[in-house]
């Protein structure tokens, strides 16, 4: 953990916020995720992630202080507990980009037809579509949304879900169906009324 | 509306919070594994009528059994340490001096002991009875500790494995020095090795398998 990590965000009282949410308290809890995400960002950046990595890192990150919230102890450094945790996720990410790069093949027709990310009508309309998006998942009632945000947006697989959730993997694919169908229905007026 | 997805993350692990019960501090956790070792090593010293003032009858088995019960001792301090995300990997190096020393001493022991006739262990059966001790004893040891570690649900899966590998196994040799305190011959001493090795190799298997961490899956 390098000392100027969290020096102009406090680190005490990240630390209290945190120590609060493990006790319960949900609105310290996302206060303290809330504050987290530059710094996370920042650790990412620095361990060579690429910038359009980041936010992949960030979620991964999240998930992990979720599930090892009970391995913080509030006599020591918040900022050293988040920053250990941000870079080993960052390192797993530019691993599997390693692997990942070593099974692509080189393909300059796909490359030229693959549509300008910097595109800004494209760009602009996509933006507009996911804010929708973002807007219908939190309508969701909560089960289903948990669903989404664990399997669709946090790209995790059904056995992961369950523990994260404590659910079991049935009721998760179910919420998961249902909040498809939900979304389905609240996006183009069509599917299912959800349950 | 990478910050959107952010932000719905945010919220949707925060409505879902319940309270969590701190881990005690790592030093708190190692002394209670250590107190179920005392009574596994006190168990196995009653039932196995030991008799310890025997140690005495060679010059390396008192320091043996030290550095033995140490490397328990460290290791398990280690693991508990290293379990944790934000403590140092220098922690693996922790047991590894008395480990040196406890492995040497025992070889000594054995030199020391090369060629007297009679000496107790050169017989299959009773190099046998060693390995019934080193593995019942981390049977009773090594569940435990792993399931203590899991707890923490472990970053360093297969180093934390290791150290906890490590420490049933040098605890389940130093009960056997507590109720069977002899040189090793020869064979007495390959078996034990082997015996040990496989205790740390199957709590490296067993813990990094339920330690490995829900792995990332790469982004499409």
């Amino acid at each position: 953990m390098d000392a100027g990590f969290v020096a102009d965000l406090d680190d005490l009282a990240l630390g209290r916020l945190m120590s609060a949410a493990q006790d319960g308290d949900q609105a310290a809890y996302k206060r303290v995720l809330s504050a987290s995400v530059p710094l996370i960002r920042r650790t990412a950046r620095r361990a060579g992630v690429p910038p359009s990595s980041v936010d992949d890192v960030v979620q991964e990150v999240l998930l992990s202080i979720h599930r090892m919230l009970a391995t913080f102890d509030p006599s020591r450094s918040y900022g050293a507990w988040l920053g250990a945790i941000a870079r080993r996720r960052s390192v797993d990410l530019l691993r599997s980009h390693g692997r990942r790069n070593l099974r692509e093949v080189h393909a300059p027709d796909a490359y030229e037809n693959h549509p300008d990310e910097l595109d800004i009508e494209a760009g602009a309309d996509k933006a507009r579509a996911e804010e929708r998006l973002v807007a219908a998942i939190r309508t969701l009632p909560e089960g289903q949304r948990e669903a989404v945000q664990v399997l669709a947006l946090a790209g995790r697989s059904l056995d992961e879900g369950a523990e994260l959730t404590g659910r079991s993997k049935t009721a998760l694919k179910v919420n998961f169906h249902r909040a498809i169908q939900g979304l389905r229905s609240r996006l183009t007026g069509t599917g299912l009324r959800d349950g | 509306m990478a910050d959107a997805r952010v932000d719905a993350l945010i919220d949707g692990l925060a409505s879902g919070l319940t309270p969590v019960r701190r881990l005690r501090p790592p030093l708190l956790r190692a002394a209670v594994w250590l107190g179920v070792f005392a009574l596994v090593a006190a168990a196995y010293y009653v039932q196995r009528s030991g008799r310890f003032g025997l140690i005495a009858t060679s010059p390396y088995l008192l320091p043996a059994f030290v550095a033995a019960l140490v490397t328990a001792v460290l290791a398990a301090v280690a693991a508990f340490e290293m379990s944790l995300p934000d403590r140092s990997d220098s922690w693996i190096w922790l047991p590894l001096p008395a480990l040196a020393l406890w492995l040497a001493l025992s070889g000594l022991g054995c030199l020391a002991d090369l060629g007297r006739p009679a000496a107790w262990g050169d017989t299959w059966e009773e190099a046998m009875g060693c390995l019934r001790v080193i593995g019942g004893s981390a049977i009773l040891l090594s569940p435990v500790l792993i399931w203590m570690l899991r707890r923490a649900r472990p970053e360093r899966a297969v180093r934390v494995a290791l150290l906890g590998g490590l420490a049933s196994a040098a605890g389940a040799a130093t009960i056997l020095m507590l109720v069977h305190p002899h040189n090793s011959t020869l064979l007495d001493l390959a078996v034990h090795a082997v015996c040990i090795a496989a205790v740390i190799g199957l709590n490296t298997l067993a813990g990094g398998f339920l330690f490995g961490r829900t792995r990332t899956r790469e982004p499409a």
